[in-house]
């Protein structure tokens, strides 16, 4: 990932015209996720914002993303906001899964029960001082670790020697795409780019409408008026077969569409995925046909998430209070 | 990982089992290793003709989709029904219950063109060197 720090008296102003969702959501150990958009809507990324203090934050954003990001923010820095790119010097491990919480509890000395879902607290530890965030980008229980780049080794080290009665394992990049894809996570460059906009995305719970500005406002406004044309849904597939990315969606014999992420679920023994799909034929329980290498797969538009392990285990501890 | 001394191999990791007039083709240990946990088979069609070096199957994994090629001419005589309910069985058993097709040979003489088991476990090496 790339880390931003953005600080001074004018720094949440800044934020708040680069990003679309209301940084007044935010105070010091909260995190929000937003789009950053262009002037047309498009989104540029999606990241993170973390309120370090009132005249500190820190955005994480897409590791592709670092340098583009870092000139779209400073080509619209507008005020007394100094804006750093910390990415060489810091480095993200994420413990993700239900006994994620075990193994944080194992390395430090912290009270998770006061850390809720995107908020995060600062630790001082035998590595440093370190920024641990429930978050992640898996829809399972979750933790993100930021430290100083010459500390994840060992911290790494620490984590599987702590971990490992937990189970704690490494995984790759795969089985982190069908996590993401499972809790219907966007993954930026594949379902959403600059010729995407949050409102057909789906992510039109992070526009503050009610902000006075912010880039790409206006176009979102207008879009939000006339009505998306086109919105991604999620889809699974009747049939055998992976719908990749790029793949044609057909409803009623004519094109309505294509996959922009497509995998086999390993929790739900299915075939899933999401694509743009005509406003029409957007609702749950629509028949689609994806052509699959010329052939055309039935397919059906579903709800998501497709899966949330958080969910589950969310419920799972208020059945225990209760 | 193992290669079986008794089948022939192709650069692009299917193994043959050559009997007479018939040859069993399969994707080897190493292989199904690179591709991981498969989870989705496309097979060929029986009565198919197929031309060495050409896609005749598709094999999926979390990860991405793979083609198989003929490693040698002729017409699929049978394929492996079970790898449809059961893909894994490619992980499991490779060279044996995961086996994808067999098909009659055409030009015989396109054998010759295959790899022994100390030549394919050479260019493996060497792959994985990068």
């Amino acid at each position: 990932m790339g880390e931003f720090y953005v600080e001074g008296a004018g720094a949440r102003s800044a934020i708040d015209r680069w990003i679309t969702n209301d940084v007044s959501k935010l105070y010091p150990g909260r995190a929000l996720y937003s789009p950053v958009c262009n002037a047309r809507g498009g989104i540029v990324d999606d990241v993170i914002v973390y309120e370090l203090s009132a005249e500190q934050y820190l955005i994480v954003v897409n590791a592709g993303n670092i340098e583009k990001d870092f000139s779209w923010f400073q080509k619209h820095a507008h005020g007394t906001a100094k804006l750093r790119n910390a990415s060489s010097e810091t480095a993200l491990l994420a413990v993700q899964g239900p006994k994620s919480p075990d193994v944080i509890r194992a390395l430090f000395d912290v009270d998770l029960s006061k850390l809720s879902y995107y908020h995060f607290t600062k630790l001082n530890s035998p590595f440093g001082e370190l920024l641990l965030a429930q978050t992640g980008y898996t829809g399972e229980t979750g933790f993100e670790l930021l430290c100083a780049y010459d500390q994840a080794a060992p911290l790494w080290k620490r984590l599987f020697e702590r971990g490992k009665p937990f189970g704690l394992k490494p995984i790759g990049f795969g089985a982190r795409d069908t996590l993401r894809l499972e809790a219907r996570y966007l993954l930026y460059g594949r379902d959403m780019t600059t010729k995407t906009s949050p409102l057909e995305a789906g992510l039109g719970w992070t526009i503050g409408w009610d902000k006075p500005d912010f880039i790409g406002k206006k176009a979102l406004l207008k879009e939000r008026e006339a009505g998306v044309q086109r919105r991604l849904v999620g889809f699974e597939l009747k049939d055998r077969g992976i719908a990749r990315e790029g793949a044609k969606i057909f409803a009623n014999g004519r094109e309505v569409g294509q996959v922009t992420s497509g995998t086999f679920s390993p929790t739900l023994k299915k075939s899933i995925g999401l694509g743009y799909v005509s406003q029409k034929r957007t609702r749950v329980g629509q028949a689609l046909a994806l052509d699959i290498r010329s052939r055309l797969v039935p397919a059906e538009v579903v709800k998501t998430p497709f899966y949330s392990g958080r969910d589950k285990d969310t419920k799972k501890s208020k059945n225990r209070e209760a | 990982m193992n290669f079986p001394s008794d089948l022939k191999y192709t650069k692009s990791h299917e193994w043959v089992r050559k009997s007479e007039g018939s040859a069993v083709v399969g994707i080897t240990d190493y292989a199904q290793h690179e591709i991981s946990d498969v989870v989705y088979i496309e097979l060929p069609k029986v009565g198919q003709k197929v031309e060495q070096g050409k896609a005749v199957s598709v094999v999926e994994s979390v990860k991405a989709a793979f083609d198989i090629y003929a490693p040698v001419s002729g017409v699929i005589k049978k394929i492996n029904t079970l790898l449809e309910s059961d893909p894994a069985l490619i992980n499991k058993d490779p060279y044996g219950k995961g086996w994808f097709f067999e098909l009659t040979p055409d030009r015989p003489e396109q054998f010759e063109s295959l790899l022994a088991r100390d030549q394919y476990e050479h260019l493996i090496k060497q792959e994985a060197k990068g």
